[in-house]
């Protein structure tokens, strides 16, 4: 049905297309706003659908390998370059087409949305230049098997994304978070680039694959592991480095927060592909392992303990979102530290990054939606501050439900995806120690309070008299969040089919890294 | 002959940019020293493809002898020009702050609260 050259190249055009529509956007939007939604959302569409295709070919055939300016995959190592891959690879593994398709459905739903949320304003040409720009950054992040690549889809993607936090200036503040942000990415960038230059003088190459085979782990390769962990754990939000997340989240258009969300599992990914791929059983697993647990343990309870008393709706959120993000951090920091030790890993170390990785995806899917909601009320009533808001259960049901949808699936109440992932990370860290589970319950909880909390000051009470004639935000924002809630409860009812067929595929090709050496050295499984 | 000097200068930049993004008030400055920290680092990737009495790498009618690692420096124009993008936008961002506050010191951004 789907011809076999776009499964072949589907690679490559995951990333040309949301490329090629960014430059087009401006000049489609001098015919008609008509001609660029078409334009903007059939990219998105088509972005979806090849990874939709390139996912279902991966979970199929394993490991794709595409090869720029070579005719086959083979020829990832030309055989007159004594083993070293020139060219630049694409390998997307299962652990990158997972994360491939988180970022096509939730950017595809998100763009769906601000088609509407967007409308009234200006300089919306350069508001989807950015956004696909954006986009692009993501996919090549996760799908690129090349060190510098790698670096230079993160700049694109934090040069872009800087864009749009600043995009609605109101006043200088949003310009404020996004000089805080623009300039912690740059360093963090910088540090990549440094830990890129230590790999090559040491390896002579910028293939991970090729830097993972000849993995030494000497002092230098430490130095690199340290700038490649902390530049990253700085882009996903995790603390101490934070304090831009909650600043730039909250500035920023919502559907632009929603992406940013996407962005920074995006981060998340790189961290574990460096961690796990690149250096692997060679590096002291537990400690760093414990490294990662304790960032993990130290996102969930600040980011919960600085969102309670947040006034701002998306601020509240953004604090939220770095806490969600410790969960991640926790349950594969917890596969990390066992990744040495054979039989913890069957007993509960796979299951434990299955939950971490199970909840990336939950997260992408019901932070957006939190984030949508958000921005469906601000559209309508203007403001963001919880004490100014109320009684708007009246007038705006569907936006309340999907809020109810995503306050109680980031809580972890069953049905909702939330609960399943959450589960999986409490059970297994239960295992590894008891200590742990117990303060991820404790965040649960609390997270369920302040949400409680929001529900009560923007939905509930009497209808207040400036709100009068508030309506029910238009059909494309709806059927944006829509697509959301929908996967969240799916998710939330079949979380066994979902983590069978999808995520415990990708925790077992992220764990082993000889398999992923071996598939890119030799041209694809 | 010149040994590790490109180091020493490379870790001398880095400490001089970063000191700068910290400890300055004035935008352009904190911009200044994360340009200056991209230059180290992009003397860092040159200095490593330096090879002692080498040639320019163009195979065309390159004489005999060793050359330089052409990969770092093609790693380098990316980085430098990704680097004027990041201070362009950047710059353009000062711009801004400068017409919503008058002035560009860190010390007057302090609208974001929450």
């Amino acid at each position: 049905m789907i011809p076999q050259f776009v499964v072949e190249h589907s690679p490559a055009l995951m990333v040309v297309v949301p490329l090629l529509a960014a430059f087009v956007a401006p000049f489609s939007g001098k015919v008609s706003h008509a001609a660029r939604a078409v334009l903007v959302g059939g990219a998105m569409g088509i972005t979806s659908l090849l990874a939709l295709v390139l996912a279902s070919d991966v979970y199929a055939h394993g490991t794709r390998i595409y090869v720029f300016g070579a005719g086959s995959a083979a020829l990832a190592v030309p055989p007159d370059s004594g083993g070293i891959p020139v060219r630049i690879v694409f390998a997307v593994d299962q652990m990158g087409a997972l994360m491939l398709v988180i970022a096509a459905v939730s950017s595809l739903s998100v763009i769906v949305y601000s088609l509407a949320s967007e409308r009234g304003h200006s300089g919306l040409g350069n508001f989807y230049t950015l956004f696909l720009l954006m986009v692009t950054g993501i996919l090549g992040m996760v799908s690129t098997g090349d060190v510098f690549n790698f670096f230079v889809f993160l700049e694109i993607l934090s040069i872009a994304s800087a864009g749009l936090v600043a995009f609605r200036i109101d006043g200088g503040p949003a310009v404020e978070a996004a000089i805080k942000y623009f300039v912690l990415s740059t360093l963090g960038a910088f540090a990549i680039l440094i830990a890129i230059g230590i790999y090559y003088g040491e390896y002579n190459a910028l293939n991970m694959a090729l830097i993972a085979q000849r993995m030494q782990f000497t002092l230098l390769d430490k130095v690199a592991l340290a700038l490649f962990v902390a530049a990253l754990a700085m882009k996903c939000g995790a603390v101490p480095m934070h304090f831009w997340t909650p600043d730039a989240y909250s500035m920023a258009p919502s559907s632009v927060t929603a992406l940013l969300v996407v962005a920074s599992q995006a981060s998340l990914y790189g961290l574990f592909r460096v961690v796990f791929s690149l250096y692997g059983v060679v590096l002291n697993a537990a400690c760093v392992g414990w490294f990662v647990i304790v960032l993990g343990v130290l996102s969930m309870v600040v980011g919960v303990t600085m969102a309670i008393p947040q006034k701002n709706v998306k601020r509240l959120m953004a604090y939220h979102a770095i806490s969600q993000t410790g969960y991640m951090l926790l349950g594969v920091g917890v596969g990390l530290a066992v990744l040495g030790n054979r039989p913890f890993l069957e007993a509960f170390g796979y299951m434990a990054m299955e939950g971490g990785l199970f909840h990336i995806i939950n997260h992408a899917m019901y932070k957006g939606l939190l984030f949508l909601t958000a921005g469906a009320i601000f559209y309508r009533v203007g403001t963001y501050d919880l004490n100014r808001m109320g009684g708007l259960g009246h007038s705006m049901k569907w936006t309340m439900v999907f809020f109810i949808i995503g306050a109680l699936a980031i809580a972890g109440i069953p049905p909702f995806n939330g609960f399943a992932s959450k589960l999986m990370i409490y059970e297994s860290v239960f295992a590894f120690n008891p200590a742990l589970s117990v303060i991820a319950m404790v965040v649960s909880i609390l997270t369920l309070a302040s949400f409680v909390k929001v529900f009560h000051s923007i939905f509930m009470g009497p209808v207040l008299p400036e709100y009068r004639d508030v309506e029910e935000v238009p059909l494309p924002m709806l059927a944006g969040m829509g697509i959301l809630a929908l996967v969240v409860v799916f998710f939330g009812l079949f979380p066994s089919l979902v983590v069978d067929t999808l995520v415990a595929p990708a925790a077992h090709a992220l764990a082993d890294r000889g398999m992923y050496i071996a598939a890119v050295l030799s041209g694809g499984a | 002959m010149i040994g590790s000097l490109p180091y020493v200068a490379i870790v001398a930049l880095l400490l001089i940019g970063l000191a700068t993004i910290v400890l300055k008030q004035n935008l352009i400055k904190v911009f200044l020293g994360l340009v200056i920290v991209e230059s180290a680092v992009n003397l860092f990737l040159v200095s490593l493809g330096y090879r002692e009495g080498g040639i320019a790498p163009i195979y065309t009618n390159a004489p005999e002898g060793t050359m330089v690692l052409p990969t770092p420096q093609a790693l380098t124009l990316t980085s430098i020009v990704i680097g004027v993008a990041t201070t362009a936008l950047l710059l353009s961002f000062a711009v801004i702050v400068w017409r919503k506050y008058g002035s560009i010191e860190t010390g007057f951004m302090r609208r974001l609260r929450g």
